[in-house]
Formats: structure tokens, sequence, C-alpha cells
């Protein structure tokens, strides 16, 4: 935190006076002045100076980008150099529906692909145990390597990037892991991210996934961080997800300061395992929500850098300067979007993006103005598409590294938001850390309070949000676009296959896997995520991974905190 | 009976079907609290059985379903299931993404309310009660009183 200045040590001897003047000619034309305050509780003030941020301790707090406390970017060329990698979130029906959009989505310019799992699977089910309605419309039924080879027919794995949305144990990258083996495609080529690796932030946030109880999932974890450091080297085995925390209702500087915490849960797991610090940290990850209070999530992220490289180097001792670095993919943020007047959506996309963009990201997932109501349709995705093409090519977004920095009032609030970040940190380190404040309820109870604070701001006015608190008129004309759902004769097909696929395998080499997956969960000294690629390979399905796993490690149930 | 009359309405609060977010259902929950009634919240993911269960064990006027990715669509079989239970008193209302194309469907099957994105608080507490006080006197009528 910067010290406060003075007008005299800032050597503008007419400030004070100007100031002055400036102060009475806002307030006579002003009248009584409103309350501004962020999402983070952090009051705004109408001017920010020289007094506020001076640029003194330019070379301690900001530095130049590339270098400690990356401030200002984590590479010395930022967006300059190389833009962020426009990596959209796929995920729909069947295999074969997916194969489909992920191909249109690499024709029309996306470089990097992710894969969202159908609900079922995220619940750890196999799709002939689901009622057919649920199945494939809010991501890809994907249950095997053979599923994964279909939907990623005519992809180039080993070439492009991909994110799997795979909570653990990590069976999606398990499948993707057997796919390439097929092909002929060596581990070492594969290059990607677990996207939904960490447990913690389901079994807070976002209760889609878990499905392992905490001590199973804590060890999954670090199995899967120690096998992809051995077997998939360029693999990003850990994102750590403050998108979770922020869309369950933690603002933006307790989302930041949660997923810190759990970060430092993640790499003390590690270093617990015999880890050395600096061959796990330079392939850990983040994953936030870009909310549409702008300038808020811009020092969000400022804040964020600066926190981890210090936490990286002077916590946790990391002397490798890439594990520093503070890597993070982003999201615009699906709660600020409405159901009303859907087509407004793709304004408040915009902006969240080019707060993201200001802030710094290497990967971007910009949501499609139906989200509110579906799936995305072809047209919203596309369009999604086009905005990242938009501000990149058209808006000389990416000339200048980190524009914002410099800014009197962007300095102030990445030091405030910075110490309210630190403050979440305190808080939890107190609770004795993230396993622990998670165990207890500590952060659920945090999140339920912050969301309900939330809604009732937009329930009294204070927040805005055009089409449910104000400019609703048009409401009533504004049609919604069908939503999106996949051909049910289509999935019952796949479901038929599903069942048909089991039937026919080797069933003698199917047990055999389970069982070597089952002991290798009682042994400590075996690697679990080692035994679910070879089960993946053996042709054992995922619900039947998931099942012998809860059946080893037991079911997490969800915490229930007032 | 008068003592049932009186006493405040009972709701179910719960998710069926496949997703977790439970930031609107938490928060819904709270508001019906707030307002006097007695809330019953489960964790996501109940099964229909379940659902009708607690419906039963609890003696619930009215159960209230959280649904924002799909789960909506087997709401139908959650009617027929507590129908088939004796409960045909029990109101039932949705709240979340339900796209307009799909509410015929769920209204077709029972479903007295569907509360979309932007619905008030107090709409919503006002709609819960009036259908809690129609719930006992259905039953009342049911069990002959």
């Amino acid at each position: 935190m910067t010290a406060p200045t003075t007008a005299r040590q800032l050597t503008l001897p007419d400030f004070d006076a100007r100031q002055d003047r400036w102060q009475r000619d806002y307030t006579a034309q002003i009248g009584e002045d409103r309350r501004v305050t962020n999402r983070s509780g952090l009051e705004i003030r109408p001017l920010y100076t020289p007094v506020d941020w001076s640029g003194e301790r330019y070379l301690n707090d900001l530095g130049f980008p590339g270098t400690p406390p990356f401030t200002r970017g984590i590479y010395p060329t930022m967006h300059r150099g190389r833009t962020w990698s426009q990596r959209q979130l796929v995920g729909l029906g069947t295999p074969e529906d997916y194969n489909e959009r992920v191909r249109n989505l690499l024709a029309a310019g996306t470089s990097a692909i992710s894969l969202i799992p159908c609900n079922s699977v995220f619940r750890g089910e196999d799709c002939d145990d689901i009622p057919l309605p649920l199945l494939g419309t809010c991501g890809t039924v994907i249950n095997s390597a053979d599923d994964m080879a279909v939907s990623l027919e005519g992809v180039p794995v080993g070439d492009i990037s991909t994110a799997m949305n795979d909570p653990s144990p990590f069976t999606l990258l398990a499948f993707l892991l057997a796919v390439a083996k097929r092909r002929g495609v060596p581990w070492q080529r594969i290059t990607g991210t677990s996207n939904q690796s960490d447990y913690i932030s389901h079994f807070a946030a976002n209760h889609m996934f878990f499905r392992l109880a905490l001590p199973g999932a804590r060890r999954i974890i670090v199995d899967h961080i120690a096998f992809c450091r051995e077997h998939v080297p360029n693999w990003n085995p850990l994102s750590v997800v403050g998108q979770h925390m922020q869309q369950a209702g933690a603002t933006p500087a307790e989302a930041m300061g949660l997923t810190l915490s759990s970060a430092i849960q993640y790499a003390e797991d590690c270093v617990a395992r015999g880890m050395d610090v600096d061959d796990v940290l330079p392939r850990f990850t983040f994953f936030f929500d870009i909310s549409i209070s702008f300038f808020e999530e811009v020092a969000k992220f400022r804040a964020g850098r600066r926190i981890w490289a210090r936490i990286a180097r002077d916590r946790l001792g990391a002397r490798d300067p890439r594990s520093w670095r503070f890597k993070f993919h982003a999201q615009t943020s699906g709660i600020d979007l409405t159901a009303q007047q859907p087509l407004n959506n793709i304004a408040r996309v915009a902006t969240q993006a080019i707060a993201g963009i200001f802030g710094g990201l290497q990967s971007m997932h910009t949501d499609a103005y139906d989200e509110a109501i579906s799936c995305p349709t072809e047209e919203a995705a596309r369009v999604a598409v086009a905005t990242q093409n938009i501000l990149r090519e058209e808006a000389h977004l990416c000339d200048v590294i980190d524009p914002l920095g410099g800014s009197y009032y962007v300095e102030t609030l990445t030091d405030q938001m910075e110490a309210e970040i630190e403050a979440v940190i305190a808080g939890i380190d107190a609770a004795g850390g993230m396993y622990k404040a998670v165990e207890t309820g500590k952060v659920q109870a945090m999140l339920g309070r912050s969301a309900l604070a939330a809604q009732e701001r937009i329930e009294s006015g204070a927040e805005k949000v055009v089409g449910v608190n104000c400019y609703t008129d048009d409401n009533e004309t504004v049609v919604s676009p069908p939503p999106y759902r996949p051909d049910p004769e289509a999935m019952r097909a796949h479901v038929e296959r599903c069942k048909a696929y089991k039937a026919g395998r080797n069933q003698g080499e199917v047990a055999k896997a389970i069982d070597a997956l089952a002991r290798a969960a009682n042994d400590e000294t075996e690697n679990v995520f080692a035994s679910v690629v070879e089960a993946a390979e053996s042709g054992v399905t995922h619900g039947e991974i998931v099942g012998c796993l809860r059946q080893e490690f037991g079911f997490g149930d969800p915490l229930i905190v007032e | 009976m008068a003592e049932t009359r009186t006493s405040p309405a009972r709701v179910l609060v719960t998710k069926i079907g496949l997703d977790g977010h439970d930031r609107g259902s938490r928060i819904v929950a709270a508001y019906l609290r707030d307002a006097g009634m007695d809330v019953i919240y489960t964790p996501p993911w109940q099964t229909i059985d379940a659902v009708v269960a607690q419906a039963l064990q609890e003696d619930v006027d009215v159960v209230g379903l959280s649904s924002l990715a799909t789960d909506h669509l087997i709401v139908p079989d959650l009617i027929a299931a507590l129908r088939k239970a004796g409960l045909e008193h029990v109101g039932v209302v949705v709240g979340g993404i339900v796209p307009e194309d799909e509410h015929g469907m769920l209204t077709g099957a029972g479903v007295a309310g569907i509360f979309g994105p932007g619905a008030r608080r107090n709409d919503i507490i006002d709609a819960v009660a009036a259908l809690a006080a129609k719930a006992r006197t259905a039953r009342l009528e049911t069990l002959g009183i």
C-alpha cells in the first residue's frame, strides 16, 4: 500500500487551492452527493488525483510487465505480442453434436477449445441411468474413450489446446489421453487445462460437481498433479476457480481472496507430498469471473497478480519466476446477464470482456447472449466469438500494455482491493486454511451472505439492472429465442449405443481395471489417477470409475449453512 | 384444527434432477423464512421419491422447485408422484429459468406458479402464501372436515 502523499511532496504548489476550488464547484452543482460503493464494499469518490496515487512507489508496486510484482502483466509483451486465447466453452448434445459445433468454432477463428460435459457427467453418472429429457441439455454426454474419439473426430489433438471441464477424478482427461494414444500422438504434445479440478471451489460454491468426500478429493488432485507432471508435462492439471465463488455470491474481492487461499492450500498439499514448489507452481492456472463492475474487475486482476507474486515467492518459497506468474482464464459473468431483453447481453458481455482484457487475462470465454435462457444457440455462439474478434481487431485495445495503469483511480482502487483481498486471506488463514474453512462451512456462509446482500441491492434498486429493475418497458415486446434442446431421437439412440457398448466390452478386462482402481484408492503409495487412465484405456466408463471411487472414498454431501 | 389454520405456511424448497446451482434457491428460502414461513430446505439433486417422502413427513403446503438447467423438464413427473402419494393438495411452484416455450408444459401438468428472473420478493411471498392457504383448504376438504 502506498503511503499517503501530500501536495507539498508532489511539488505542486498550487494544488491545494485548485482542489478546494473544484470541491466548491462540485458541491455547488451536485448538491447532496450520493454514496457510491463498489461490489466489494469500497467507497468510490468522484475524483482521484496525484494525492491518492503519485507514482513514487512505481518500481515497488507496479514495475514493468513480465517482472515482479507483475501488476502490469505477467509477460513483457502482453497482448501487444500475443493476444489471449479465445476459448469458448462448448458442450451440448451427443458427441456428434459437440463435434459439429467445435469444428464450426474452429472454422470461425477460435484458437483453443473446451469441453463441457452434460450435468449427468458432472454428477458422476452414465447416460443410461438418467431421465432422457435431462441429457445433453447443458453439456455433452461423454461416458467413454469411444465417446471422446467421436467428439474429437477431425480435431488436431496435440496441436490445439484443450480445456476439459473435468472435475475429480478427471476421467475426461483420461479419455483424451486414451484417444491420443490410439492416434499415436505422444502425451508430451497434449496441451490444455483441467478446468474444473479445484474441488474446494466445487464443494463451497458450485454444487454441480462434487462427487467424492473431501479427503478423497484432496488425495486425487495431488495424484493428478503428480501424474501430469511426469506423463503429460505440458498439461495444466490445476485451475483454481474464483469464478465459482463469484457466481455463487462472493464479491470480487472475496472471490480473489478465496481463490488465492485455495491456491495456497493446493501448493502446501503438493509440498507435503514431497513435490518441489517450483515444479508445480508454473503449471498452476486460475479461472475468474469478469463482472460488469468494470474498474473493480480491472483492479481485482491487477491486485491478484501482485499478491500472488508475493505469496509464491515469500510465503511458498518459490525461486523460479515462472512460479510467481499469475496465469488466468476468465469468463464474462453469467450472473450479470438477464433473461429479459436478451440481446442487451451482447453489450454487457462486451463491457465485461474489455475489463478482462485491461485486467491482463491470458484466455477468455465470452458468454453468448442467450446463456441466461439455455445452452447457446449457434447464432448466439457466433456473436460471442465475433465480440472477441471485434475487440481484438478493431478497437485497438491491444496496442498498449496495461493501458489503465497509472490512472489515479485505478491505482488507488488496485491498492484498496489488494487490502480487501488480503483481509479475506487472513481470515481464511485464521480458520486454519482453505480446506478447514470449507469443511466447517465458513466459506459457504460468506458466499450466502454476499449473495443475499447482492440480491437485496437489486431489489431495492441500489444496483440498477436494465430490463430488471429499470427500463422494463420493452420486456413485453421482446420475444425470447427458443431454447437449445438436443434432438430426443438422437439422444435415445446414443443411450442405446452406450448400453450396447457396455454389453460388448471385454468384461474380464473391465473388472480387472475396476479392481485395480479400488486397490489404488486404498493404497497411499499408488497414484489413483494413473489407475483412472488405465481404466479409461480398458473401456471402463465414467460412471463406473466414479462409482468405484465413491465406494472407496465416500460421497461428498453438501454442507448446508444458514 | 383451528390451530393448523393459523400456523405458518410450510414450504419445501428443493431442487430435483442434475443441477446444483443453489444461489437462487437459498435466496428464495431466506425470503420465505424471513416472511415467517416454515421453510424446509434441502440440498440439490433430490430424487423425485425423496421429495415426495419429505413432503409427506414434513406435512408441507407448498413445494418450491428451483430449476436453472433444464431440471424443470421432469417436474411433471414429480407432480404425478405427489398425486400418487395422496398429496394432490400440495401446491407446486417453479423458480428459475423456464423458457417461455415450456411454460405450458408445466402449467398443464399442474404447476401453480413460475417465477422467472426479475420476480420480486413480495410477489413470490404473496403467491406462496396464497397457495399455502389454498392447499390447507383443499386438504381439509379431502379429509371431509
